[in-house]
């Protein structure tokens, strides 16, 4: 089974406990305004616009096709930061054994593997096969979702993973459409099923005053998140929306939370129950 | 005693005059820089031939330099006392009855310390400092015991005037090594230097601790407790910047070989490896025994001080470190002469020669009968030295250089793996660490663990933006080097040492992970 993959840092800090492996999949079915990596959002359509923009000439068109050459590349995000169609001409197709080679070439320094995106269920396939592969060898398998997936209808993914890091962007479905352009009917029956599963690893909500209700957001989530809290210690990050990455377009009418907002947020969840609370 | 000449003596006396006014030196450095110019009046060691060439020359064709260690050895370079036997008997020298509370055991301790030689004057190494309290800390409730320890750190930090002193923790968790971790985190000191020994059995807790404590003030390191073990038996602590040494023994000299000159004075990889490494190696494995016959034989060390007459050192505990800097630029210029492309952390061919240069140098010190070191199987131990601040376009032991490093962490970890394991008497690396990790100390955990379960030995983190930083294995604060830099007196020695490194070796460039 194969996956478009858009990168894989081998290790990282900041993709849940410990040092993990992370492994970013193409392709997203949400188009979040305040989206950092706004590259893994689609697949590449050969439209070739970022091939002249290449300054070491690592990128060329071939029978109709952008094909990109890894060892000239020197990593100048020049062809994305160019793409008009949120994509990136460096997503290789990978295999789950591919991927899991890399990943192993990492070991013993990493205690497990956290698949990003994009949004890594639309690949679920792939997904269930790569999981199943680190968890053979005894790394733990994590997943960073936007909860668009229904998790309690698929017992044979939730197998294979030890956790999920759940993006609460907003509560209501109004705010969730600003944010997101969809609904979150699924994210928010997902948070109970993945809570009350001892599956709910990490809450995550980035802030960007104006945009949609935080405190509401922080709160709703907090207070069912909370119930489930010792069946698997969770984590609910506070995450402070940086320009870094963002579209141009949407870098023009986000803004930044102040530090004590944030910290109001955390505290906030702190007073629903939640033990863990991190600002970044 | 060879006679040295007028011209010699005048030298000597600008550089004595130069010391006495120098405006930023505390008094106490002034004695302590005085001692070493009238050492260098000696003419005792009957050098092999060939050393003045290798060794007093120009900085850029040196292949052997003796640290300053002085012309002649009074006392061994590093003492490490058996702490646990002084803790039992105390000292009718020092005129100690054998501590009966915590008070008087971190009293008797303090009073020991000003009493142990080494080449900077300092003790290089203080004990297992939880194992050696943890009896007395069980009588008092825990904010007691960090005021009592809050104190005695605090003392060390403003006395001990040099960050090559050592402490020791673990691998056993203990509370009074947690209440330490705790303290030292709190205190943000550069003295003293710390390490945490740690095995399989170490809990997470305590590692973790250690890491809290690391992101605050640079220390503990993280050494790994079975290679150490396997190598030097249960006695063995972590003396100055990392070096394993034993208990109650100590290194009587530390010289180290100058790879990048040997490698400019080398026709070609051929020539490096047939003639001029084995030459020198030669010399200095010479002018090491040498110096030790000095101290054994002549100085009289052993036979009067009262660390060796009360049995809390022991001369066949002793070994000496053979140390060696400049591998990078060493296998990045004779690859250079070759013709061959790649750079050292960064090419198969570049890592390749250098375990082959390895190799050899650790026959070459197998093979070579060192006298007095009975502790080491009559041999000398390698050691990665850590540089000086007068070093120029070469790099730490084994290390890749600064502004090299690869940009993945895996990748640097797997070029380290390679080297470690030929440094029983130390080497280590370095790692600045982004904040974001605070929320993530399981992060460096993981990279501990792994790397304790291959052959990396020793491993150093802090954070990127902390005032105490490790130089080079030592500690300093930023805010010190800024102080010394504006021309005023500051507290340790080692804060000028920290400042010539950032200045010439960019220590304050490295990766930050």
């Amino acid at each position: 089974m194969q996956a478009l993959v858009n990168k894989i840092i081998p290790f990282s800090s900041v993709d849940g406990p410990g040092n993990r492996t992370a492994i970013f999949l193409q392709g997203c079915n949400f188009n979040c305004a305040y989206c950092h990596n706004p590259e893994t959002i689609n697949t590449c359509v050969n439209c070739g616009q970022c091939v002249s923009v290449c300054p070491v000439g690592a990128l060329r068109m071939q029978d109709g096709q952008v094909t990109y050459d890894y060892d000239k590349c020197v990593f100048c995000d020049a062809c994305f930061k160019h793409c008009p169609n949120s994509s990136s001409p460096r997503v290789r197709r990978m295999t789950a054994a591919q991927v899991m080679e890399q990943v192993r070439k990492n070991m013993p320094f990493i205690r497990g593997i956290t698949v990003s995106g994009g949004e890594c269920t639309m690949q679920r396939d792939f997904l269930v096969e790569l999981l199943g592969l680190a968890k053979a060898e005894g790394l733990s398998t994590l997943l960073d979702s936007n909860g668009s997936y229904d998790f309690s209808k698929d017992p044979q993914l939730m197998e294979v993973t030890d956790g999920v890091m759940l993006d609460v962007k907003a509560w209501t479905s109004q705010d969730h459409e600003q944010v997101t352009g969809v609904d979150n009917a699924v994210v928010r029956a997902n948070l109970e099923f993945l809570a009350k599963a001892g599956k709910l690893e990490e809450l995550r909500t980035v802030v960007s005053p104006g945009l949609f209700d935080a405190e509401r957001a922080v709160r709703e989530a907090s207070a069912i998140a909370a119930r489930y809290q010792d069946l698997h210690p969770m984590r609910y990050k506070i995450i402070c929306y940086r320009p870094m990455g963002v579209r141009q377009a949407e870098k023009e009418r986000l803004q930044q939370p102040t530090e004590e907002y944030l910290a109001q947020l955390a505290q906030l969840a702190r007073q629903q129950g939640i033990r863990d609370v991190v600002v970044t | 005693m060879r006679s040295i000449s007028m011209e010699t003596v005048e030298a000597k006396r600008q550089e004595i005059l130069a010391t006495l006014k120098d405006p930023t030196a505390t008094h106490e450095q002034k004695v302590t820089y005085l001692a070493r110019h009238a050492e260098n009046f000696m003419t005792v060691l009957d050098e092999p031939e060939g050393l003045d060439e290798l060794m007093r020359c120009d900085p850029e064709d040196r292949c052997i330099c003796n640290l300053f260690e002085g012309d002649a050895p009074y006392r061994p370079r590093y003492i490490c006392p058996d702490y646990e036997t002084f803790m039992k008997q105390g000292s009718a020298f020092l005129q100690l009855d054998p501590p009966k509370d915590l008070w008087e055991a971190l009293n008797s301790l303090q009073i020991l310390y000003h009493n142990v030689p080494s080449i900077t004057n300092y003790p290089v190494y203080i004990g297992d400092l939880d194992l050696l309290l943890e009896p007395f800390v069980k009588d008092v409730d825990d904010e007691t015991a960090k005021k009592a320890l809050r104190l005695f750190l605090t003392s060390v930090d403003r006395t001990i005037l040099d960050s090559f002193c050592h402490a020791n923790v673990g691998p056993t968790m203990t509370r009074a090594g947690l209440l330490l971790m705790q303290v030292e985190a709190e205190l943000e000191n550069a003295v003293p230097n710390l390490t945490m020994r740690v095995s399989k059995e170490t809990p997470d807790e305590f590692v973790l601790a250690g890491i809290e404590c690391a992101l605050h003030s640079a220390k503990p390191s993280f050494a790994n407790d079975r290679m150490f073990r396997s190598e030097l038996g249960d006695d063995y602590c972590i003396a100055s910047c990392y070096n394993g040494l034993h208990k109650g023994g100590g290194s009587y000299t530390l010289c180290r070989l100058l790879l990048g000159g040997i490698a400019k004075r080398s026709k070609n990889i051929q020539d490096f490896k047939e003639n001029q490494l084995p030459y020198v190696m030669d010399v200095m494995a010479r002018y090491m025994d040498e110096r030790v016959r000095f101290v054994v034989e002549e100085s009289g060390f052993f036979e009067s001080n009262f660390l060796a007459l009360e049995g809390l050192i022991h001369r066949d505990r002793f070994s000496a470190m053979f140390g060696l800097v400049g591998m990078a630029e060493c296998v990045n210029d004779l690859l250079e002469k070759e013709g061959i492309e790649g750079r050292f952390g960064h090419s198969e061919a570049a890592d390749k020669l250098a375990v082959e240069i390895m190799e050899q140098i650790n026959d070459f010190c197998n093979a070579h009968p060192a006298p007095y070191c009975e502790g080491t199987d009559g041999h000398y131990l390698l050691h990665a030295q850590v540089g000086l601040d007068s070093d120029q376009h070469s790099s730490p032991g084994t290390r890749i250089p600064i502004g090299e490093e690869p940009e993945e962490l895996i990748d640097h970890l797997k070029n380290i793996n390679l080297f470690h394991k030929y440094f029983p008497s130390g080497t280590g690396d370095i790692f600045p660490v982004d904040l974001t990790v605070h929320k993530n100390p399981k992060f460096v955990l993981d990279i501990v663990r792994g790397a304790f379960e291959q052959e990396i030995r020793y491993l150093s983190f802090y954070r990127n933006d902390s005032d105490v930083i490790r130089v080079t294995g030592y500690l300093v604060k930023r805010s010190e080097m800024e102080k010394l830099a504006a021309g005023h007196n500051v507290l340790q020695n080692t804060t000028g040492l920290g400042l010539g490194a950032s200045r010439n070796c960019h220590i304050l460039d490295r990766r930050v992970r």
